[in-house]
């Protein structure tokens, strides 16, 4: 039987590396892998609490299958964004985007 | 250690492994390939959670889906220097530290928490309930409705910000 305080730990530690993902690097489109990395630990999460106490009721899965298309939709809205920035500025290291209007 | 365990420590090395790689990659398409290795790991992870629809959805929607769509978009914003030079910014070591120490404060508040016993099991037929709570107006079939228009807004907000405007 593996202890739900493994699925949580497992779940912070990733949360944690796709933090420091998103922190630490230039690039915009690896600052959305970091957060494409924090969306699975939340969902590894979910699916944890609901195996481990309450499996007779759907809402669990429910949750995490929101939060799946949630994650879909917000990394094709972003993904679209840095196309359009790239187009413009020829980059899409995430330090030289500093005007809202050039 | 049951079976169960040596596989679930397996899947939860290879996905912190690959999670780690993802963020110190230096060359992007690297780092693509390593996030679908995460993504892959999660899904064995789902399995082990008895929730084999959510590893199908993992596999078809993360990896066939978003984790192309990146590929694609790292594809599409590619210079010819692109990947010399560091990676991350000046930065990095804040970041290092804040999640280093987000990480510790998790652990501690997890070793703390006094976990409730396992008493019911999954019912054997927890798939035909889940279906049915998508289209049961007395459960969640607000939610599936929103989650749809969701995706529609989503999709014409990308077309109309990255679309061609000849």
């Amino acid at each position: 039987m593996i202890p739900l305080s493994w699925y949580l730990t497992l779940a912070a530690a990733l949360f944690c590396v796709g933090l420091y993902g998103v922190l630490a690097r230039k690039n915009a489109v690896a600052i959305l892998m970091g957060i494409e990395l924090m969306l699975n630990a939340v969902n590894i999460n979910l699916v944890a609490f609901w195996h481990y106490l309450t499996p007779a009721v759907s809402s669990g899965q429910m949750f995490a299958i929101v939060v799946f298309a949630v994650a879909a939709a917000e990394a094709a809205v972003g993904l679209a964004l840095i196309i359009s920035i790239y187009r413009r500025r020829q980059s899409v290291v995430a330090e030289e985007m500093d005007l809202m209007k050039w | 250690m049951t079976a169960l365990q040596i596989i679930f420590l397996i899947a939860a090395a290879a996905t912190l492994i690959s999670g780690l790689m993802v963020v110190t990659a230096r060359n992007l398409v690297h780092a693509a390939l390593w996030l679908i290795a995460a993504l892959f790991s999660v899904a064995i992870l789902f399995v082990l959670l008895e929730a084999g629809f959510l590893a199908a959805v993992q596999v078809v929607l993360y990896i066939g889906a978003i984790a192309i769509l990146i590929i694609f978009a790292i594809m599409l914003t590619r210079r010819v220097m692109q990947d010399t030079g560091p990676q991350t910014n000046q930065q990095w070591w804040v970041g290092a530290i804040i999640a280093v120490a987000l990480f510790a404060a998790l652990f501690v508040v997890l070793q703390q928490v006094v976990y409730p016993e396992v008493t019911t099991a999954i019912p054997p037929d927890s798939l035909k309930a889940l279906g049915n709570s998508f289209v049961d107006p007395n459960q969640y079939m607000l939610p599936f409705e929103l989650a749809s228009v969701l995706l529609l807004a989503a999709m014409i907000g990308a077309i109309a910000v990255a679309g061609d405007k000849k």
